[in-house]
């Protein structure tokens, strides 16, 4: 079923270096990562990032077949984008059909962008792949902090993110729950055009929304029988705190995004 | 209908690192009519069993037969095989959906077909068969009954499919002693009138000695024991090696033969004990 593909948010066990690294090195470096892929002017550029993306996936002891099942869900994100690329740009012409044409720039930046798209899901993948949730976006608040004194609501941001993403995997399975009971009573969502197929997705949704509701009024209520009430003067029970680890990181993330910006200014193909 | 269950094997996430086998070689066959009880430790595979057998889930291994048909067939004679065993999740009142009541009960017999009067024909005998009122409550929400009712008109919800075999997943689960009693006297009635054939998930060894023929121990995903209440019972040992009891009064009686009183321990009903401890006192 379609559900059980969504890596995406999804966190892989392991005790590799990656998965041991600081949160927030994890998040800049990500951060960093997806920057350079807008730097990159050229495919050398690309076949560079895209090395240094397998050995970190090779480092993570994340299965790649695993992580190539994160794209499954984007595929027509992608297929979309290359299409429109490769019959929206104009230059010169090999190929018409009609109104239909196809210019050399064309093919040229539908593979680029594809690749760009394909780069961007995987890179952020391995971070969700390889942190958990709550060390996630604990990692988000503090790199956050420094804005609450502006008037950001960092703490309420990454609780409202950490609540989400706890949620993903409970929706889910109440989802399946759900799904499994209706079509015990032969409800069929499968099959059929797409508006017998949006009906059909009532009988789904509506017991969803009920539990959806149920489980937000319950936690709401177990969070304030714990006296919870915001992020003034929480402290934490896991502190995050940089290691060698992270300095070697860091130096490896400088001296590659030197090496993407270098290789943009070459003329390469 | 007579439910044939054939080396059934079921591995989840099958290649990945989370991989695990729920089920393993499950060979069973339950006839036409029975009353069957499933019992085993939280995780020993009874919902997947259930699941496999109308065909919400595909076995790794292994096949379903009901009436000889096999269920995971892509055919009609499935299909309609699948229509006839009908599964009653855990707490299925989070299954309702629809505005009123009658048109809840309605959703499983148009799914396959039936006509509007067909399907309110059905669903009003579903109604009644487990004790709702369609007069008074079909017109209502299903989001203002109250728990009890909310789940008796899920279960009318499988009802009204006009199924053969009846297998329900935990009726029980969440509700008070009341709540408890109606439920399973419900089901009771339901087998004697309707000649159901029922799978009833239990934690509750005194409903499962009480109610059901046959008595099924699922431990870590393989069939422990199969055979009578009074045969599956008796193996008091083995039955706490695998994290189950025996119905509370045997119970009782294995303490109090273990404190030096001379008593029977193989009985499963409250009165019978009570006779039995009166017995062995006076006799003493």
């Amino acid at each position: 079923m379609a559900l059980k593909d969504i890596t995406l948010g999804q966190y892989y066990p392991g005790d590799s270096a990656i998965h041991r690294l600081d949160p927030r090195t994890k998040l800049i470096g990500t951060i960093l990562f997806l920057v350079s892929l807008f730097v990159v002017k050229n495919f050398t550029g690309f076949l560079f990032c895209a090395i240094c993306l397998a050995i970190l996936v090779k480092i993570s002891g994340v299965p790649f077949r695993y992580m190539a099942r994160g794209l499954k869900a984007v595929i027509f994100l992608i297929v979309f984008t290359a299409l429109i690329n490769l019959f929206m740009t104009p230059g010169t012409p090999i190929w018409q059909f009609g109104i239909l044409k196809i210019a050399r720039e064309g093919i040229y930046r539908a593979c680029f962008m594809a690749i760009r798209l394909v780069m961007l899901i995987f890179g952020s993948s391995l971070l969700t792949l390889t942190t958990k949730p709550v060390a996630l976006t604990d990692g988000m608040e503090r790199l956050l902090s420094p804005l609450s004194k502006i008037g950001l609501p960092s703490h309420e941001l990454a609780m409202m993110m950490t609540i989400a993403l706890r949620f993903i995997p409970t929706l889910l399975d109440e989802t399946d729950k759900i799904m499994k009971a209706q079509t015990a009573r032969g409800a069929d969502f499968e099959s059929g055009n797409l508006r017998e197929r949006a009906k059909g997705l009532i009988p789904l949704l509506v017991p969803l929304f009920v539990s959806a509701f149920r489980i937000a009024a319950d936690l709401a209520m177990a969070m304030e029988a714990r006296c919870y009430r915001g992020g003034d003067g929480r402290t934490r029970m896991n502190g995050m705190a940089f290691t060698k680890l992270d300095t070697v990181a860091a130096i490896l993330l400088i001296l590659y995004f030197a090496a993407v910006i270098a290789l943009g200014r070459l003329p390469l193909f | 209908m007579r439910i044939e269950v054939k080396d059934l094997s079921y591995i989840y996430s099958e290649g990945m690192p989370f991989e695990s086998v729920a089920l393993e070689d499950v060979s069973l066959t339950v006839e036409s009519g029975e009353f069957a009880a499933v019992i085993g430790h939280t995780g020993s595979g009874k919902s997947t069993l259930l699941m496999h057998l109308n065909g919400l889930m595909k076995p790794t291994r292994g096949q379903v037969l009901a009436d000889g048909v096999d269920i995971h067939e892509k055919t009609k004679e499935a299909r309609e095989a699948r229509r006839k065993v009908g599964l009653v999740f855990q707490y299925p009142e989070y299954q309702l959906f629809e505005e009123t009541v009658l048109k809840d009960v309605c959703f499983g017999p148009k799914n396959y077909g039936f006509t509007p009067e067909e399907c309110e024909a059905k669903a009003i005998e579903a109604l009644k068969l487990v004790g709702i009122d369609p007069d008074e409550k079909g017109g209502v929400s299903p989001f203002e009954l109250s728990g009890g009712e909310k789940r008796r008109v899920a279960i009318a919800g499988v009802l009204a499919m006009d199924p053969q075999v009846l297998i329900l997943d935990e009726p029980t689960a969440g509700l008070d002693p009341k709540g408890h009693r109606d439920i399973l006297d419900m089901v009771c009635r339901i087998h004697k009138e309707k000649h159901l054939t029922i799978l009833l998930v239990s934690h509750n060894m005194d409903d499962a000695a009480r109610l059901a023929d046959r008595i099924l121990v699922l431990d870590k995903g393989r069939l422990a024991m199969d055979g009578t209440p009074q045969e599956v019972f008796s193996h008091y040992e083995e039955l706490h090696s695998i994290g189950l009891s025996t119905p509370s009064s045997s119970e009782l009686l294995h303490l109090l033969k273990s404190k030096g009183l001379n008593v029977n321990t193989n009985i499963f009903n409250e009165d019978e004990a009570v006779e039995e401890i009166l017995k062995a006192i006076h006799g003493a």
